[in-house]
């Protein structure tokens, strides 16, 4: 190789949490131009670096390496380390439909001439050429879902907050991503910030809003310090703050940190931690997009609804919703983790199976063993066994088999995993996190792992049975009792546990039938 | 509508997002804590929902949040000392005594203990539990869950966590092996 070679190391905080930091320095001391790019989603491969060079079509291209370390270093730059190929082609991706990530780990993330000239602010600018009413209709035309969990139709939110009357109205940025398994939010705002940016003036363009607030948890600091200098560079670049681009638009945006609340990923409590408050959850209705912040009209979406927008307002909503599946339309973006041998990011139309996601992209289990359980959509998802691998992965499909997409996360298991310690755990972290104001959460989580741990010692099948009716009017109780999903949906894991390995709760053969 | 609370707007600059300084205290030896936190409050009082970026700003400068900045915060927002200690017990994040030297975070959520989570957390423990400079708390999620288990050291994120990895960034390697 001749002269300075660019050479890409990843600044996501996964990279860093395995080198990658250490190893860009090393790139720099050898006398290589970093570039530090987000992840491309290839969590197992990192840190994943990339050397770019001409390739035969006179057009940058840029060959991996994986797990390099510091003292790989000189081998990735006199080329005698063993590369990947040019990471485009690398199958793993070539398989997935990158749409809302089709930035993240190709550009520098705060570099906002690169967001531009790949396509950013396309969306923005053409959605200022619209009527509001008219981009609304664009996005419900999408058939965009909220990808936080709920699915809620998001032009139909936008709608509500569109027609409320008020001189004020605020966007909020749901980036309070706690739950286990899940990280696109958080490679999202590393990878591609400006995508997020986008989507809120988009939003706040369509719904007359003037203010936007990213709640963001305070565990991904590096999130919060890539967002904030995107934020700062927007507004120099004239994309936020007064008259945004010569236009009738004006929107301010600031990030806040939230402060290690699980609970504040609820909307309503979200909005009262905004306010400065204890994040207990409002009773609905009023619903937010009616008496949100400060009770006024208020869009609450995810991060990845909102940085889906831009490209839903560039290509059309009838494109996007060219893409999935039944009601599911569009992508999903998945995330692959736990005891997984590829671990990352599948960004892919709705319609793909478990089998496919775990087996296909994920290679069974980083253990070698066999595969017990997934668990999907967080800890308030559902465990989900091997014979149920052909569902598809969309909001019906998975609401059949009392299972939820959630927020895409899918979580692998061995077959070491205790289900009943797993149904335990569901409950512990339900009494740890709970906001407190419903009853059948506050209390009958902590209820619940008593009883958990009674079925666990039973001396008998006849006392385990006992118990195992408690829980199961307990789980009722939560279910329709709780203010919100945290107690509402802790219940799911609890009894996808008892449903599919009844013997690890202690239960003989004879009993479960 | 308490129109309190529709003062402000977006904060645009102005307000110190500083970095840590543990324990120090603002610089001007005069100045008391109490001055200091009084300061950083009104720093940020015009802005909505003042009171977590209060709190943060409060726990960024000297590590915890003490029960005397209590009423003086409250005092400044206008808000009873009730609803300000409300605010600190029930986040995770705010924490009322100094922290120890160190910091361990081990993440004990679904991922993680899938790959030994669970173990680890509860080797660290043991392994700390007698010195009081090393803290050993757990957190759920660190966002890093293809990668686990994952944990953080003095703030910095780590994953595939093993016990060597752990006493190598706590030892301040300025590489922790892969």
């Amino acid at each position: 190789m001749t002269g300075e070679p660019t050479v890409w190391v990843p600044c996501d905080a996964a990279a860093v949490s395995v080198g990658a930091d250490d190893v860009a320095t090393a790139f720099a001391a050898a006398g290589a131009t970093v570039k530090r790019n987000g992840s491309r989603g290839m969590l197992w491969l990192e840190p994943l670096v990339e050397v770019e060079e001409a390739g035969p079509d006179g057009l940058p291209r840029r060959t991996g390496y994986a797990n390099v370390t510091v003292d790989g270093v000189t081998g990735v730059l006199d080329g005698t380390a063993p590369s990947l190929g040019v990471v485009d082609d690398h199958e793993w991706l070539t398989r997935q439909q990158r749409v809302t990530f089709a930035r993240v780990g190709v550009i520098e993330p705060t570099d906002i001439a690169a967001y531009e000239q790949n396509g950013g602010f396309a969306g923005l600018r053409r959605a200022l050429g619209f009527d509001p009413a008219a981009v609304v209709a664009e996005v419900t035309t999408s058939g965009l879902r909220g990808r936080g969990g709920a699915g809620f139709p998001t032009g139909i939110k936008w709608e509500t907050v569109r027609t409320a009357e008020s001189d004020l109205k605020f966007v909020c940025c749901n980036a309070d991503e706690g739950d286990s398994g899940t990280f696109a939010d958080r490679m999202l705002i590393e990878g591609d910030p400006f995508t997020l940016i986008e989507g809120m003036a988009i939003t706040a363009y369509a719904v007359g809003a003037s203010e936007g607030y990213v709640y963001l948890r305070s565990e991904y600091p590096h999130a919060i310090a890539t967002l904030r200098r995107a934020i700062d560079i927007a507004y120099a670049h004239g994309w936020l703050g007064e008259r945004i681009q010569g236009s009738d638009l004006s929107f301010d945006l600031e990030v806040r940190v939230g402060a290690g609340a699980y609970i504040c990923g609820e909307e309503t409590s979200m909005l009262e931690s905004l306010e400065g408050r204890r994040g207990e959850v409002r009773a609905k209705p009023p619903i937010p997009a009616l008496s949100g912040l400060f009770g006024r009209p208020t869009v609450v979406n995810n991060v990845i609804s909102l940085a889906t927008v831009p490209m839903i307002l560039a290509d059309g909503g009838e494109r996007y919703a060219s893409l999935g599946f039944g009601r599911s339309r569009g992508t999903s973006v998945f995330q692959l983790a736990g005891n997984v041998k590829h671990g990352g990011i599948v960004e892919v139309q709705f319609g793909l199976s478990i089998d496919e996601l775990v087996n296909g992209f994920g290679g069974g289990t980083a253990t070698g063993r066999p595969i017990k359980a997934v668990q999907i959509g967080g800890p308030l998802g559902a465990y989900v066994p091997p014979e149920q691998f052909a569902l598809p992965l969309d909001y019906e499909a998975l609401a059949t088999a009392e299972a939820m997409v959630g927020h895409g996360g899918v979580v692998v298991f061995d077959d070491t995993m205790d289900a009943a310690q797993m149904a335990r755990f569901a409950m512990e972290f339900c009494a740890i996190e709970s906001c407190g104001k419903c009853t059948p959460c506050r209390i009958g989580s902590t209820r619940g792992v008593e009883v958990i741990d009674r079925i666990i010692h039973a001396p008998d099948d006849g006392a385990r049975r006992t118990q195992l009716t408690l829980l199961d009017d307990l789980c009722t109780t939560m279910t329709k009792g709780s203010l919100c999903a945290m107690g509402g949906l802790t219940p799911m894991p609890v009894r996808s546990a008892v449903r599919h390995w009844p013997q690890d709760f202690g239960l003989t053969e004879e009993a479960i039938r | 509508m308490d129109a309190r609370h529709l003062r402000g707007g977006v904060d645009r600059g102005g307000v110190n997002r500083g970095g840590v300084n543990r324990g120090g205290g603002t610089t001007g030896g005069a100045t008391t804590r109490t001055q200091a936190i009084r300061a950083l409050a009104e720093q940020h009082a015009n802005r909505r929902g003042p009171l977590l970026p209060i709190l943060h700003a409060v726990a960024d400068e000297y590590g915890y949040i003490d029960d005397a900045d209590i009423p003086v915060i409250a005092h400044v927002l206008n808000l009873s000392r009730a609803e300000v200690l409300g605010v600190v017990t029930f986040y995770h994040d705010f924490r009322r005594t100094p922290p120890a030297q160190h910091r361990i975070q081990l993440c004990r959520a679904e991922a993680c203990q899938s790959v030994g989570a669970h173990d680890l957390f509860a080797v660290t423990r043991e392994t700390y539990a007698d010195d009081p400079g090393v803290e050993v708390s757990e957190v759920f999620c660190l966002g890093n869950c293809a990668l686990g288990p994952a944990g953080m050291v003095d703030g910095r994120l780590l994953g595939r966590l093993t016990r060597e990895r752990l006493s190598q960034a706590l030892a301040g390697a300025s590489e922790v092996g892969p």
